[in-house]
Protein backbone atom coordinates (compact mmCIF):
# COMPACT_ATOMS: atom_id res chain seq x y z
CA UNK A 1 0.00 0.00 0.00
CA UNK A 2 1.36 3.41 -0.97
CA UNK A 3 1.63 5.79 2.02
CA UNK A 4 -0.75 8.71 1.93
CA UNK A 5 2.15 11.14 2.39
CA UNK A 6 3.46 10.17 -1.07
CA UNK A 7 0.17 11.24 -2.62
CA UNK A 8 0.18 14.48 -0.65
CA UNK A 9 3.77 15.14 -1.75
CA UNK A 10 2.86 14.53 -5.38
CA UNK A 11 -0.10 16.86 -5.05
CA UNK A 12 2.18 19.54 -3.52
CA UNK A 13 4.57 19.23 -6.48
CA UNK A 14 1.70 19.49 -8.97
CA UNK A 15 0.29 22.49 -7.12
CA UNK A 16 3.67 24.24 -7.21
CA UNK A 17 3.99 23.60 -10.95
CA UNK A 18 0.52 25.06 -11.44
CA UNK A 19 1.34 28.14 -9.38
CA UNK A 20 4.55 28.61 -11.37
CA UNK A 21 2.53 28.34 -14.58
CA UNK A 22 0.12 31.05 -13.44
CA UNK A 23 3.06 33.30 -12.59
CA UNK A 24 5.36 32.90 -15.61
CA UNK A 25 3.08 32.19 -18.58
CA UNK A 26 1.34 35.09 -20.30
CA UNK A 27 -1.07 33.19 -22.52
CA UNK A 28 -4.39 33.30 -20.61
CA UNK A 29 -5.34 29.83 -21.90
CA UNK A 30 -2.21 28.31 -20.38
CA UNK A 31 -2.84 30.27 -17.17
CA UNK A 32 -6.31 28.73 -17.07
CA UNK A 33 -4.86 25.26 -17.61
CA UNK A 34 -2.47 25.89 -14.71
CA UNK A 35 -5.42 26.83 -12.51
CA UNK A 36 -7.08 23.56 -13.48
CA UNK A 37 -3.85 21.76 -12.57
CA UNK A 38 -3.89 23.36 -9.11
CA UNK A 39 -7.54 22.43 -8.54
CA UNK A 40 -6.66 18.91 -9.58
CA UNK A 41 -3.74 18.76 -7.14
CA UNK A 42 -6.08 19.86 -4.35
CA UNK A 43 -8.55 17.17 -5.36
CA UNK A 44 -5.82 14.53 -5.27
CA UNK A 45 -4.82 15.51 -1.72
CA UNK A 46 -8.47 15.47 -0.67
CA UNK A 47 -9.06 11.97 -2.08
CA UNK A 48 -5.85 10.76 -0.42
CA UNK A 49 -7.02 12.03 2.96
CA UNK A 50 -10.45 10.53 2.32
CA UNK A 51 -8.74 7.18 1.88
CA UNK A 52 -6.71 7.69 5.05
CA UNK A 53 -9.56 8.68 7.35
CA UNK A 54 -12.16 6.51 5.59
CA UNK A 55 -14.79 9.24 5.36
CA UNK A 56 -16.80 9.36 2.17
CA UNK A 57 -17.51 13.10 2.39
CA UNK A 58 -14.14 13.95 0.83
CA UNK A 59 -15.12 12.25 -2.42
CA UNK A 60 -18.46 14.09 -2.44
CA UNK A 61 -16.67 17.41 -2.06
CA UNK A 62 -14.20 16.53 -4.79
CA UNK A 63 -17.22 15.97 -7.02
CA UNK A 64 -18.52 19.44 -6.13
CA UNK A 65 -15.09 20.98 -6.79
CA UNK A 66 -15.17 19.40 -10.25
CA UNK A 67 -18.54 20.97 -11.07
CA UNK A 68 -17.37 24.37 -9.83
CA UNK A 69 -14.25 24.00 -12.00
CA UNK A 70 -16.43 23.23 -15.01
CA UNK A 71 -18.56 26.33 -14.39
CA UNK A 72 -15.45 28.46 -13.89
CA UNK A 73 -13.90 27.24 -17.14
CA UNK A 74 -17.09 27.99 -19.10
CA UNK A 75 -17.28 31.58 -17.85
CA UNK A 76 -13.52 32.17 -18.02
CA UNK A 77 -13.17 30.94 -21.58
CA UNK A 78 -16.13 33.12 -22.59
CA UNK A 79 -14.32 36.11 -21.07
CA UNK A 80 -11.11 35.25 -22.96
CA UNK A 81 -13.02 34.98 -26.24
CA UNK A 82 -14.71 38.34 -25.61
CA UNK A 83 -11.39 40.03 -24.80
CA UNK A 84 -9.78 38.52 -27.90
CA UNK A 85 -12.62 39.85 -30.05
CA UNK A 86 -12.18 43.41 -28.84
CA UNK A 87 -8.37 43.52 -28.52
CA UNK A 88 -7.18 40.97 -31.12
CA UNK A 89 -4.47 39.88 -28.71
CA UNK A 90 -4.49 37.53 -25.75
CA UNK A 91 -1.28 38.66 -24.06
CA UNK A 92 -2.23 39.26 -20.43
CA UNK A 93 0.54 41.83 -19.96
CA UNK A 94 -1.16 44.08 -22.51
CA UNK A 95 -4.50 44.04 -20.70
CA UNK A 96 -3.68 46.93 -18.43
CA UNK A 97 -6.23 49.42 -19.72
CA UNK A 98 -7.83 49.96 -16.34
CA UNK A 99 -4.48 50.95 -14.84
CA UNK A 100 -4.51 54.62 -13.82
CA UNK B 1 2.50 -4.70 -2.56
CA UNK B 2 5.66 -3.53 -4.32
CA UNK B 3 3.78 -3.62 -7.62
CA UNK B 4 1.51 -0.84 -6.39
CA UNK B 5 4.49 1.21 -5.26
CA UNK B 6 6.20 0.80 -8.65
CA UNK B 7 2.96 1.76 -10.40
CA UNK B 8 2.72 4.83 -8.18
CA UNK B 9 6.24 5.99 -9.00
CA UNK B 10 5.88 5.44 -12.75
CA UNK B 11 2.57 7.33 -12.77
CA UNK B 12 4.00 10.08 -10.57
CA UNK B 13 6.85 10.59 -13.02
CA UNK B 14 4.36 10.73 -15.90
CA UNK B 15 2.16 13.18 -13.99
CA UNK B 16 5.01 15.54 -13.07
CA UNK B 17 6.52 15.24 -16.54
CA UNK B 18 3.25 16.07 -18.27
CA UNK B 19 2.66 19.00 -15.89
CA UNK B 20 6.13 20.35 -16.73
CA UNK B 21 5.42 19.72 -20.41
CA UNK B 22 2.25 21.78 -20.12
CA UNK B 23 4.21 24.52 -18.39
CA UNK B 24 7.08 24.65 -20.88
CA UNK B 25 5.51 23.88 -24.27
CA UNK B 26 5.20 26.93 -26.46
CA UNK B 27 2.22 25.58 -28.40
CA UNK B 28 -1.14 25.89 -26.65
CA UNK B 29 -2.48 22.72 -28.28
CA UNK B 30 0.44 20.68 -26.94
CA UNK B 31 -0.12 22.21 -23.51
CA UNK B 32 -3.77 21.11 -23.58
CA UNK B 33 -2.83 17.57 -24.66
CA UNK B 34 -0.19 17.33 -21.91
CA UNK B 35 -2.86 18.39 -19.44
CA UNK B 36 -5.19 15.63 -20.70
CA UNK B 37 -2.39 13.12 -20.04
CA UNK B 38 -1.94 14.56 -16.56
CA UNK B 39 -5.67 14.27 -15.80
CA UNK B 40 -5.68 10.65 -16.96
CA UNK B 41 -2.77 9.73 -14.65
CA UNK B 42 -4.52 11.46 -11.75
CA UNK B 43 -7.62 9.40 -12.57
CA UNK B 44 -5.52 6.24 -12.18
CA UNK B 45 -4.38 7.57 -8.78
CA UNK B 46 -8.03 7.94 -7.81
CA UNK B 47 -8.63 4.29 -8.70
CA UNK B 48 -5.63 3.32 -6.54
CA UNK B 49 -7.19 5.34 -3.70
CA UNK B 50 -10.55 3.47 -3.78
CA UNK B 51 -12.42 6.25 -5.57
CA UNK B 52 -13.64 4.75 -8.85
CA UNK B 53 -16.59 7.14 -9.16
CA UNK B 54 -14.31 10.18 -8.83
CA UNK B 55 -11.91 8.61 -11.33
CA UNK B 56 -14.63 8.19 -13.92
CA UNK B 57 -15.97 11.71 -13.41
CA UNK B 58 -12.40 12.97 -13.66
CA UNK B 59 -12.07 11.33 -17.08
CA UNK B 60 -15.46 12.44 -18.36
CA UNK B 61 -15.60 15.94 -16.84
CA UNK B 62 -11.95 17.05 -16.89
CA UNK B 63 -10.29 15.10 -19.67
CA UNK B 64 -13.50 15.03 -21.69
CA UNK B 65 -15.64 18.12 -21.31
CA UNK B 66 -13.28 20.78 -19.96
CA UNK B 67 -10.34 19.99 -22.22
CA UNK B 68 -12.56 19.75 -25.29
CA UNK B 69 -13.84 23.23 -24.40
CA UNK B 70 -10.23 24.41 -24.14
CA UNK B 71 -9.37 22.91 -27.53
CA UNK B 72 -12.43 24.55 -29.11
CA UNK B 73 -11.35 27.95 -27.79
CA UNK B 74 -7.77 27.35 -29.00
CA UNK B 75 -9.14 26.60 -32.46
CA UNK B 76 -11.30 29.73 -32.26
CA UNK B 77 -8.50 32.05 -31.25
CA UNK B 78 -5.85 30.51 -33.48
CA UNK B 79 -2.63 29.11 -32.12
CA UNK B 80 -0.79 32.38 -31.88
CA UNK B 81 2.19 32.35 -29.58
CA UNK B 82 2.79 35.22 -27.22
CA UNK B 83 6.27 36.78 -27.74
CA UNK B 84 8.56 37.30 -24.73
CA UNK B 85 7.42 40.16 -22.57
CA UNK B 86 9.13 43.51 -22.37
CA UNK B 87 6.61 44.93 -19.91
CA UNK B 88 7.65 43.01 -16.82
CA UNK B 89 11.14 41.53 -17.42
CA UNK B 90 11.90 41.10 -13.71
CA UNK B 91 8.77 39.07 -13.08
CA UNK B 92 9.96 35.68 -14.35
CA UNK B 93 12.93 35.09 -11.99
CA UNK B 94 10.91 36.35 -9.04
CA UNK B 95 8.07 33.97 -9.96
CA UNK B 96 10.47 31.02 -10.18
CA UNK B 97 11.91 31.87 -6.78
CA UNK B 98 8.49 32.16 -5.20
CA UNK B 99 7.31 28.86 -6.71
CA UNK B 100 10.44 27.14 -5.37
CA UNK B 101 9.68 28.68 -1.98
CA UNK B 102 6.12 27.30 -2.14
CA UNK B 103 7.39 23.82 -3.00
CA UNK B 104 10.00 24.01 -0.21
CA UNK B 105 7.33 25.04 2.30
CA UNK B 106 5.11 22.14 1.26
CA UNK B 107 8.04 19.70 1.47
CA UNK B 108 9.00 21.02 4.91
CA UNK B 109 5.45 20.62 6.25
CA UNK B 110 5.25 17.17 4.73
CA UNK B 111 8.46 16.01 6.37
CA UNK B 112 7.60 17.54 9.73
CA UNK B 113 3.97 16.45 9.88
CA UNK B 114 4.03 13.59 7.40
CA UNK B 115 5.47 11.13 9.90
CA UNK B 116 2.26 11.33 11.93
CA UNK B 117 0.18 10.35 8.91
CA UNK B 118 1.58 6.87 8.61
CA UNK B 119 -0.68 3.87 8.66
CA UNK B 120 -3.59 3.43 6.29
CA UNK B 121 -6.59 1.52 7.57
CA UNK B 122 -7.93 -1.26 5.44
CA UNK B 123 -11.28 -0.15 4.03
CA UNK B 124 -14.45 -2.19 4.08
CA UNK B 125 -15.33 -3.75 0.78
CA UNK B 126 -17.83 -1.14 -0.41
CA UNK B 127 -15.87 1.98 0.59
CA UNK B 128 -15.93 4.55 -2.20
CA UNK B 129 -18.05 2.42 -4.48
CA UNK B 130 -20.39 4.28 -6.82
CA UNK B 131 -23.37 2.95 -4.83
CA UNK B 132 -22.04 4.40 -1.58
CA UNK B 133 -21.16 7.74 -3.19
CA UNK B 134 -24.56 7.95 -4.85
CA UNK B 135 -26.36 7.13 -1.61
CA UNK B 136 -24.48 9.88 0.26
CA UNK B 137 -24.94 12.31 -2.63
CA UNK B 138 -28.71 11.85 -2.83
CA UNK B 139 -29.41 11.59 0.90
CA UNK B 140 -27.24 13.88 3.04
CA UNK B 141 -25.97 16.08 0.21
CA UNK B 142 -29.11 16.45 -1.87
CA UNK B 143 -29.42 20.22 -1.40
CA UNK B 144 -25.78 21.01 -2.39
CA UNK B 145 -26.23 18.68 -5.36
CA UNK B 146 -29.28 20.62 -6.55
CA UNK B 147 -27.51 23.96 -5.93
CA UNK B 148 -24.72 22.64 -8.17
CA UNK B 149 -27.20 22.30 -11.01
CA UNK B 150 -28.30 25.92 -10.51
CA UNK B 151 -24.62 26.95 -10.52
CA UNK B 152 -24.04 25.17 -13.83
CA UNK B 153 -27.15 26.82 -15.28
CA UNK B 154 -25.90 30.26 -14.19
CA UNK B 155 -22.48 29.55 -15.71
CA UNK B 156 -24.10 28.50 -18.98
CA UNK B 157 -26.27 31.63 -19.14
CA UNK B 158 -23.24 33.77 -18.26
CA UNK B 159 -21.09 32.22 -20.99
CA UNK B 160 -23.84 32.74 -23.57
CA UNK B 161 -24.40 36.37 -22.57
CA UNK B 162 -20.67 37.14 -22.53
CA UNK B 163 -19.99 35.75 -25.99
CA UNK B 164 -23.22 36.91 -27.66
CA UNK B 165 -22.78 39.37 -30.50
CA UNK B 166 -24.83 42.47 -29.81
CA UNK B 167 -27.22 42.99 -32.67
CA UNK B 168 -28.43 46.50 -31.80
CA UNK B 169 -25.03 48.15 -32.00
CA UNK B 170 -23.45 48.46 -35.40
Amino acid sequence: MVPVSYYVGLSAVLFSIGALGVLIRRNPLVIFMSIELMLNAGNLAMVAFTRMFLVLEGQIFVFFVMTVAAAEVAVGLALIVTIFRSRHSIDVDLMSNLKG
Amino acid sequence: MTVELALFFILAIIAIGSALGMLLSSSTVYAALYLVLNFCTVAVFYILLNAPFIAMSQISVYAGAIMVLFLFVIMLLGTQSVPPSKVLPWQRPVAMGLALLLAAEAAYLLFVRGAAAGSIPQPVESFGSPQAVGRALFNEYLLPFEITSVLLLVAMVGAIILTRKEKGRR
